[in-house]
């Protein structure tokens, strides 16, 4: 792209010495005051809230009135022996690392398909992709009829195959609801994993693997001892993300089960959203979204160092 | 040399295999959408224990009665609008906030601009579950409770965070050169980000713009906690919850409605895919 304007050549110092300097010089200022509306806006609509999470968590306020009476840790002494939240935390924990580890598994072999040359690649690409781009909550939906307790596909296709002979019914039976969502978790999150994997394949420099090749090196050692190592970074902020989307989710399990059956595949998320919502206690809802906290920092800690040590490798 | 002939051959053909197979597993949602959107009654209602009839082609004539369904006697053009809207809304708060926010942090900002950054990137981290029961309370003090305006000022809180980091990244890529040449002809810094740094950004603006509205049509979190008029609704919200007449789901018409927002999204969310994963990997990738 060319400059806008040509530029004057002759007449540019003078102007230079000649002009005052005005706000629109004053770097470190304007620089501020480019910052500020964004920062602000973060702080208040971000930061704010989070505070206002923590605070409504030791209070009793609830939806209805706009009293807040301070509480103390009871929210947090009454979820914690709550049978229903200890499975909703471990179901939170489960669906995330279970499908987590399904995704990396794809997206590596998926990645490895989309880095050889074939025809039709950029078409098999944008398709893969889908999953991903299209509006979780509609996706969501899709799969709901997909499992449906009568027309459901799957059950047709497993029976036409004589896989099976019995018919599943993916949301009366809690351990089928389980499988039903981390099938969906997967499904959704495995092209976004295998976009970066393929990102990080991309930016290893051929030579290196040519050179394996020279040497002798067979596929799974140079899969295994030279590429798998070097995507390690790309690889976690991959899972880091995933973990985010995944435990943070509540349009999945809403949509598909509604936590149900019998309360058995709710997660943080949708028993926040039970309890706060539409059981109007904001208190104990709040408390049960601050478990995600940790998971969280966690989160945000791995993915610093794994930049930092990329810039430090690099 | 036959041998390895043979080698080459297979080895193509497990290529092309897995390469099918992973688009079957990623596309066949959308094919049955697709399926049921068109379908007749009488070769939709079938029930999944009948081995005869083949659920996976259409067996009578394609058919639009769901969707005239869907187009005339649901609220789905109403939330298509607001969809649009609440995005066009959002899309400037975020481009306007971001934008300026992104240069500064690339240029103006010195070495405190690079941890800012960091910064304001993690709280994109922050997610939707965490803060959806405070946006509660602090949008009912407001008034705003089922308003779409209350989506409108809710939704930046995860395009900004990102946006800002991707316009960072973007007008770093910028040479400095080009600036600083600018400025020894006696533009000032103002001057020099209006006429020349803006038309270079032109499409790191436009995957702001895109990344800010494929997001607004992905939450369903603060939709569902903030609007309950069916008129009000986005389709992100609207489509699933509210496209179900008493217990009865017309799956050809909601699958309709799932098929024609996807796609379209979809496609232009894939045409910017390598600079979203640019912005995520930037850390990673750097070495």
């Amino acid at each position: 792209m060319a400059l806008p304007r040509e530029t004057q050549p002759g007449l540019a110092p003078v102007v230079l010495t000649m002009r005052r300097r005005t706000l629109a010089d004053k770097e470190a200022l304007l620089g501020r005051l480019m910052l500020a509306p964004a920062l602000l806006y973060v702080i208040a609509l971000v930061g704010v809230p989070f505070g206002l999470a923590v605070l409504l968590s030791f209070s009793s306020a609830t939806s209805g009135s706009l009293d807040f009476s301070w509480v103390g840790l009871r929210n947090y002494a009454t979820i914690i022996v709550d049978p229903q939240f200890q499975h909703a935390l471990w179901n939170t924990l489960r669906f995330a690392i279970i499908s987590q580890f399904l995704v990396i598994v794809l997206a590596l072999t998926a990645a490895q398909v989309l880095d050889a040359a074939f025809a039709g690649k950029r078409v098999v690409r944008f398709l893969l992709l889908m999953p991903w781009a299209a509006p979780v909550a509609l996706a969501a939906i899709g799969w709901t009829w997909i499992f449906d307790s009568t027309f459901s596909v799957i059950n047709w296709t497993l029976r036409y195959f004589h896989l099976t002979k019995t018919w599943y019914y993916w949301f009366g039976d809690p351990t089928l609801a389980m499988v039903a969502i981390i099938i969906v978790h997967v499904w959704r999150m495995f092209p976004f994993a295998t976009v970066i994997t393929l990102a990080g394949m991309t930016s290893i420099p051929h030579e290196i693997s040519e050179a394996a090749v020279v040497d002798g090196a067979s596929f799974s050692r140079r899969f295994f001892q030279i590429n798998l190592p070097l995507l390690t970074p790309i690889i976690t902020v991959a899972v880091l993300f995933g973990v985010v989307f995944t435990s943070t989710d509540l349009g999945v399990v809403y949509l598909l089960t509604r936590g149900g059956p019998y309360n058995s595949t709710h997660v943080l998320a949708s028993l926040a959203f039970q309890r706060g919502i539409l059981g109007a206690n904001l208190g104990q809802g709040a408390a049960v979204a601050l478990f995600l906290l940790p998971v969280l920092v966690v989160v945000a800690i791995l993915m610093l160092r794994t930049a930092r040590r990329a810039e430090v490798g690099a | 040399m036959t041998a390895r002939r043979a080698v080459r051959i297979l080895k193509r053909i497990a290529l092309y295999l897995a390469a099918l197979a992973f688009t079957v597993f990623a596309v066949f949602p959308f094919y049955w959408m697709f399926l049921t959107t068109f379908k007749q009654n009488k070769d939709l209602y079938v029930g999944g224990t009948d081995l005869s009839h083949i659920p996976w082609i259409f067996n009578l004539r394609p058919t639009l009665e769901h969707v005239n369904l869907l187009f005339q006697q649901t609220l789905y053009l109403t939330w298509v609008r607001n969809t649009v809207l609440i995005g066009a809304a959002v899309v400037v708060i975020t481009i306007v906030l971001a934008v300026p926010a992104g240069y500064s942090l690339a240029r103006l900002s010195g070495r405190w601009g690079e941890r800012l950054g960091i910064g304001i990137f993690l709280t994109y981290l922050v997610p939707p579950t965490l803060l959806f029961i405070p946006f509660s309370r602090v949008i009912a003090v407001f008034g705003l409770q089922n308003s779409v305006w209350a989506l409108i000022l809710v939704y930046p809180t995860f395009t900004v965070p990102f946006c800002t980091w991707l316009m960072m990244g973007f007008f770093r890529s910028i040479p400095r050169d080009i600036e600083e040449q600018a400025m020894i002809d006696g533009y000032s810094r103002l001057a020099v980000i209006r006429k020349v740094v803006l038309p270079l950004a032109v499409s790191g603006i436009l995957t702001a713009v895109i990344f800010a509205f494929t997001q607004v049509m992905q939450d369903f979190v603060y939709a569902l906690t903030f609007i309950s008029s069916l008129d009000k609704m986005t389709v992100s919200l609207g489509v699933p919850v509210a496209l179900v007449r008493g217990d009865v789901f017309y799956w050809g018409s909601l699958m309709a409605a799932c098929l024609f927002t996807s796609i379209p999204i979809a496609v232009v969310y894939n045409l910017f895919i390598d600079r979203f994963i640019a912005g995520l990997t930037a850390g990673a990738l750097k070495g």
